[in-house]
């Protein structure tokens, strides 16, 4: 019983979509990652050996965790570090705003990262009068597009050239005759507007690939070098990491930093990988904290089938394979976790409670090529029909009238051009991992795509239908 | 806000709750790793200079009795005449005509910006990945030094070079031990936000050229 049937689809698609251009960049684009992923995964005799081996690590963390979360506790503070626990968002949102407003700094910078999306720092921070900035190259421009409500928020990859130096020359003040449109002057202008706050916006906020709790290390994988700005230049920094980041052991990267930048932006390695351990005199931030998040995990690993969903390393590989995500994008998923990873980790985090959770674990075929090409081997599909299972357990026969609400919500989504536009640009997120790197944080893949629905409370307790509807209508309104 | 307490409060709260969710104590696994701790292969200098030029980024490779002159070549050719290096860099690293700045801790990180290049060494040189990696101790200054120039010229020793990450990792475990940062570079850093056309330097410094010193 699939989500979808997937004969309709690419017909719907045709007929809906008068956008070519844009279509062939974006079938271009998951292409080649596609490809590029395969190439340098085959170039390892050993990818399943790493696999397993990664595997084992991420069952070993969750299988250990409250010691480990203590051990790095007591690493990290021994090196100079703090380390806070926040159960929910609202405690890691207030941990992050006193720290900010001790040093009365009224402007932070950011890496992007999906865990500060995940709890809505940047709104908790403007509650503050503190002003976010986002460093990551996509992240600014539509942060930069935001500021202006004439823009409609999207996502960099739709943006051609000539509107993102639109953009620029209102953003910075510049005379048209200063700036052409060549990717490299526009990527130079940002440059320089980031350059001046790296070096003197006093406050850094990042996420964390990992924290490797024998030594304290957390580390930061990255391609465009906003990151190691950030972690590098401010006097305090602020790392913000869900407690399944952590790994025990220092010898566990040989098996992570193989597995994630091949599997994410599907480089034999990213441009720039950032490892610290606590402060380092005279180097780097002398103020570091670490804030260790819950925010519905402890929920997810109190189930043996479901936790499995805590090992994601937050690659995108499973979004760049899955014919449903491709189609559906993004926003489908309501939340700041897309793809088939967000079809079994969103429903766990916020309880299978709401309509919009039960629906999550049936957007999908079960096809399998997430599992296949996932790092740590997260078995996607025997997760996603255990939650199904889950959920007519809960919803007894009213069930099927939730599949049917599903199955018609997809359908919808491709029958007009307008949504199905939208859909492409939610899509973002799986398209375009090239991008950068990503980490949870870094990693571009999941986080860069979600920009546009930043207007969406992280989790809402909405239908995927219904945030289809509304996205829909907001979409109608400014055209 | 009384922040020490609530976070001692939510610590307890969240090491019970994931006691609670996982169940008795459970012993380490033990991790199969039967992946390749080496490539075998026997020529990494080669590996290692191909990778590298991958990333797009300059190698040249020459005999340590022609380094200095290797290091003059390269910055002359970038038209180099402020170099920024670490204090401790080998002296006849250092061309005589070239005005320098010399890290150190003190020194604001703005000032750096001044600098048309900066000359390091490094720590290990990874061959399979194509991948540099600073401990930032001797000869390769603070994190800053090598983040805010344009240019990064970074020489690599053959001693330095391993085969693959884990020999990295394990060659690498004494720098965290002792409390280093640790920055893997691999090529310059890149972008392809617009129109999918790739950039290199967004950030980092836009040039990295790398000299594998034969010994
Ligand atoms: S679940 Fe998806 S994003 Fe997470 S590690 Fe696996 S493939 Fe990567």
């Amino acid at each position: 019983m699939p989500f979808v049937d997937p004969k309709p689809y690419p017909a719907a698609a045709r007929v809906a979509l008068n956008d070519p251009q844009l279509r062939r960049n974006l079938g271009k684009a998951t292409t080649a990652i596609r490809e590029k992923r395969l190439r340098v995964v085959a170039e390892l005799p050993d990818w399943q050996a790493l696999r397993d081996a990664g595997a084992a690590i991420k069952t070993d963390a969750m299988n250990r965790l409250p010691e480990l979360l203590e051990q790095l506790e007591v690493s990290v503070t021994k090196a100079g570090g703090q380390v806070h626990w926040a159960r929910d968002a609202r405690e890691a949102n207030q941990i992050v705003s006193s720290i900010v407003l001790r040093h009365r700094a009224k402007e932070v910078i950011k890496i992007k990262s999906i865990t500060t999306d995940e709890i809505g720092l940047n709104d908790a921070l403007e509650l503050h009068g503190v002003t976010a900035i986002e460093t990551d190259l996509a992240e600014l421009i539509v942060q930069l597009a935001h500021d202006h409500p004439s823009h409609i928020l999207v996502p960099a990859i739709h943006k051609n050239r000539a509107e993102i130096r639109e953009l620029f020359l209102k953003s910075f003040n510049l005379e048209p005759a200063d700036l052409s449109d060549e990717p490299r002057a526009l990527a130079e202008v940002a440059r320089r507007y980031l350059r001046e706050k790296f070096l003197t916006v006093p406050v850094a906020i990042s996420g964390a690939n990992f924290a490797i709790s024998e030594t304290g290390t957390v580390g930061v994988v990255e391609s465009e070098g906003n990151g190691r700005m950030c972690l590098t230049l401010p006097k305090v920094l602020v790392s913000i990491m869900g407690i399944e980041k952590v790994l025990p052991s220092l010898r566990d990267l040989e098996v992570m930093l193989q597995l994630l930048p091949r599997s994410s932006t599907a480089e034999r390695m990213n441009p720039y990988t950032s490892l610290w351990t606590g402060v380092h005199a005279g180097d780097g931030p002398q103020e570091f904290h670490l804030v260790l998040l819950d925010n519905g995990r402890t929920k997810v690993l109190e189930d043996e089938v479901g936790r499995q969903a805590l090992h994601c390393i937050r690659c995108s590989a499973c979004l760049n394979v899955c014919p449903v995500y491709e189609r559906a994008g993004g926003h489908a998923y309501g939340s700041v976790y897309p793809g088939p990873i967000g079809a079994i980790l969103t429903p766990q985090l916020i309880g299978l409670e709401s309509e919009h959770a039960q629906s999550l674990p049936f957007a999908s075929s079960l096809c399998g090529a997430c599992y296949e090409v996932c790092p740590v081997k997260i078995n996607i599909p025997e997760i996603l029909v255990y939650l199904r299972g889950e959920v007519v357990h809960k919803k007894g026969n009213s069930f099927f009238n939730l599949e049917a609400a599903a199955m018609k919500s997809v359908a919808w989504v491709f029958m007009d051009k307008t949504r199905y536009e939208f859909a492409q640009k939610a899509a973002r997120v799986g398209q375009m991992p090239l991008v950068k790197g990503n980490t949870i944080s870094s990693l571009p893949g999941i986080m860069s795509g979600w920009t546009n629905s930043r207007d969406l409370p992280a989790v809402p307790q909405k239908s995927f239908r219904d945030l289809w509807r509304e996205r829909a209508a907001a979409k109608r309104v400014h055209p | 806000m009384s922040e020490p307490r609530d976070t001692a409060t939510a610590r307890t709260a969240m090491l019970s709750l994931i006691r609670a969710a996982i169940g008795a104590p459970k012993a380490a696994l033990e991790i199969p790793r039967q992946y390749r701790l080496e490539t075998g292969h026997t020529d990494l200098t080669s590996l290692l200079e191909e990778r590298i030029a991958d990333y797009r980024a300059t190698v040249h490779l020459c005999n340590s009795s022609d380094l200095p002159q290797t290091i003059a070549g390269i910055l002359e050719r970038l038209g180099v005449t402020h170099l920024a290096i670490p204090a401790d860099l080998p002296t006849d690293w250092i061309p005589a005509n070239l005005e320098t700045l010399v890290d150190r801790a003190d020194l604001e990180p703005r000032h750096l910006e001044t600098a048309d290049a900066v000359l390091t060494g490094c720590t290990v040189a990874i061959a399979e990945t194509g991948t540099i990696v600073l401990d930032h101790s001797s000869a390769q200054g603070r994190r800053a030094l090598t983040l805010i120039p344009d240019r990064h010229v970074c020489i690599v020793f053959q001693m330095q070079i391993v085969d693959n990450l884990p020999a990295a990792i394990s060659r690498l475990t004494s720098s965290v031990t002792v409390g280093r940062p640790l920055t893997f570079i691999s090529g310059p850093s890149a972008t392809s936000d617009i129109e999918l056309s790739r950039v290199e330097g967004v950030h980092g410094p836009r040039v990295l050229e790398v000299v594998i010193v034969r010994e």
